[in-house]
């Protein structure tokens, strides 16, 4: 733990099963490539509650599981229009290696009304991008 | 007795399934705009003029009742889950009901709030029942010269009693006079501040400033602010209240009535100072080891008591003197005008059928709000995830429906651009919107009184005040305009720390308005 780590995990992360998940696997894969982590939870700010905005606590909780890992990490907090655009563009800022993120489970009148971050996100990284499901 | 029967009646015709329906629906939209801060029951009544100029006045009046009671309730629900009051009068209710939530009584907060609505609104409606024709039968007697006085009262009551300069206060209320006064002189058909424009000479239509004013004003304000860090919101289930909580909420609601029906029924602005005096005393109160500032449930029970007490009361001004203190009410009493029905003393033996059907849906809108809303509580906490650009496109596609057709005339969507640039200026500036939309409305009413009162006199000014009441009311008003300043000048030295007043609690409701935006 003297040199500072040359590669980033970026977790998408969100207080729920999928950011659970996608925080679990980010952590085995930075530890597997010996990175630092950042996980970042980025929110349109535009509705008075968004549930997956984490709020202090669950910032705190992230942040002790992150710490317990014994990794280097950072948590990052974007207000952008776009959540897939602020994940890429925080990708870019952190220089990651590999992203990390949850998929959820759509319908197909749900993919027609919604956008999905994780699609946006796996078609515009530059770098790979590892999916998983809880 | 009288009244009794009348109401009576009033009940039997409010009771059909239709108006049924209106009041059904004036409740649930009511709560849904109380539920968002930001929008209120004034931008809702004024959103919907044009759409109820189709509707019977009874209908459209039992549907706005609904939305002015269903306004307050849904108030309170986002003070206790959130913290954010969505209006000054919350404010209170969100000191102990937000505390209330976060040890996880969230769910008895929202009962103590719902009941003590429908406890303090029933007894209020009750009240004006008995009291606003007695009023009326009195002011039916009083000549022009006292009615000017009255609402000259009201005026400096609305603008120095509430928010927190007065100079602001003042400000507001002397632009809203100033639009009142564009267009034909009502008496000479000169025109006024028309700017050689024919449209303007018409005189504005007060859908179209109502609605800039609050409705464009508001979504220009949410523009300029749009993206906010959400909060978090208490998850909460359905509202119920444990048998302590029953006896430690009955005497809070009962007292709050008491101090919020007179507050509303004098038109002294509002439901601050109530809400605030109802606090404190409950605070006072409150046994040994009380739990105040740890969320004790008679700071929510009291003040939300006095909320919708004095909600009831302002319908006393309002039906007797055609004298609106809420900006809510203002926008009624122009729907009231559109009818073309005459607010005044007259309007209770005028229109008595109308009347009465009011106060009897107010009855029933509030049953209606206790019924529908402890139920569905948790569903109206998820109108909080509704991103702000829906909401507000669709609240400005109906504010342009309506400005438009109004009149059908494209000059008015400039006009509601102009007052919307008004509303967002002094949302900007911390102007308070009711002292303007009063001096819209009230403006023209007192220049035909003060017309009338100098014709009669000949055009001598001893015509204004050659009536006992109107000397009684003139010289109250000095004492209220001198009053505050001879003792905020007494008081500067020795007592610069006392506890907060309405005002600062006003600003502190601002500023987590801010926050929220």
């Amino acid at each position: 733990m003297t040199t500072t780590p040359d590669e980033t995990v970026l977790i998408a992360f969100t207080p729920d099963e999928f950011g659970q998940a996608a925080l679990a696997h980010g952590i085995v894969e930075a530890r597997r490539r010996s990175a630092r982590i950042v996980a970042v939870n980025a929110t349109r700010g535009d509705a008075l509650i968004d549930e997956r905005h984490a709020d202090d606590a669950e910032v705190a909780h992230l942040d002790a599981e992150l710490a317990a890992s014994g990794l280097e990490h950072e948590i990052r907090r974007p207000v952008a229009p776009d959540v897939a655009e602020a994940v890429l563009d925080a990708a870019e800022a952190d220089g990651a290696t590999v992203i990390v993120v949850g998929l959820r489970k759509r319908s197909p009148v749900g993919k027609l009304v919604l956008g999905s971050v994780a699609q946006r996100v796996l078609l515009g990284a530059g770098v790979p991008v590892l999916a998983v499901k809880p | 007795m009288e009244s009794l029967s009348l109401l009576a009646d009033g009940l039997g015709t409010a009771l059909t399934p239709e108006n049924l329906m209106w009041a059904a629906i004036g409740v649930l939209l009511g709560t849904f705009v109380g539920v968002l801060p930001g929008i209120g029951p004034a931008m809702a009544v004024a959103l919907l003029l044009p759409v109820t100029f189709g509707l019977e006045p009874t209908q459209a009046f039992i549907m706005f009742a609904g939305i002015y009671y269903g306004g307050m309730y849904g108030g309170s629900t986002t003070s206790i889950l959130l913290n954010t009051p969505g209006e000054s009068a919350s404010v209170m209710t969100a000191l102990e009901g937000n505390k209330m939530a976060k040890k996880g009584r969230a769910a008895q907060a929202l009962a103590t709030a719902a009941i003590g609505s429908f406890v303090a609104g029933t007894i209020g409606t009750l009240l004006v029942v008995f009291f606003a024709p007695a009023l009326a039968g009195i002011a039916v007697e009083i000549g022009a010269p006292s009615y000017l006085a009255i609402m000259l009262m009201a005026m400096v009551l609305v603008t120095s009693v509430l928010g927190s300069s007065r100079l602001r206060g003042f400000i507001a209320l002397f632009l809203g006079l100033t639009i009142g006064l564009v267009g034909l002189d009502l008496n000479t058909g000169q025109p006024r501040l028309s700017f050689d424009q024919p449209l303007l000479a018409d005189r504005l239509d007060i859908v179209v400033v109502a609605v800039g004013i609050f409705a464009l004003g508001e979504a220009l304000w949410v523009a300029a602010h749009l993206r906010r860090r959400p909060l978090s919101v208490i998850p909460v289930g359905r509202p119920w209240m444990g048998r302590g909580d029953w006896s430690r909420s009955w005497k809070p609601w009962l007292r709050g009535t008491a101090l919020g029906f007179p507050f509303g029924a004098v038109p002294a602005g509002g439901a601050e100072t109530p809400t605030f005096l109802s606090y404190v005393l409950e605070k006072r109160l409150a046994k040994e080891g009380h739990e105040f500032g740890k969320g004790a449930i008679e700071g929510v029970a009291g003040p939300e008591a006095a909320n919708n007490a004095s909600a009831a009361g302002t319908f006393v001004p309002l039906l007797a003197l055609g004298l609106p203190v809420t900006a809510t009410a203002t926008i009624m009493l122009a729907a009231l005008q559109g009818y073309g029905i005459q607010p005044g003393p007259q309007l209770m033996t005028e229109h008595a059928d109308l009347v009465w059907t009011l106060l009897a849906s107010l009855l029933i809108g509030n049953t209606l709000l206790l019924v529908l809303n402890l139920p569905l509580a948790p569903l109206w906490a998820k109108l909080l995830r509704i991103p702000r650009p829906y909401l507000y496109a669709g609240i400005l596609f109906f504010a342009s429906l309506g400005a438009y057709t109004a009149n059908q005339q494209p000059f008015d969507l400039f006009l509601l651009l102009v007052f919307g640039l008004l509303g967002l200026a002094m949302r900007r500036f911390g102007l308070p919107v009711l002292p303007l939309i009063l001096g819209v409305i009230l403006g023209p009413l007192m220049e035909t009184k003060m017309r009338e009162a100098l014709s009669i006199s000949g055009g001598e000014v001893s015509g204004l005040y050659n009536e006992p009441v109107a000397v009684v009311v003139y010289a109250v008003i000095v004492l209220l305009l001198v009053v505050p300043f001879v003792l905020g000048r007494l008081r500067r030295t020795p007592l610069s720390t006392s506890a907060p007043t309405p005002a600062a609690a006003a600003e502190a409701a601002d500023s987590d308005k801010e926050q929220v935006r």
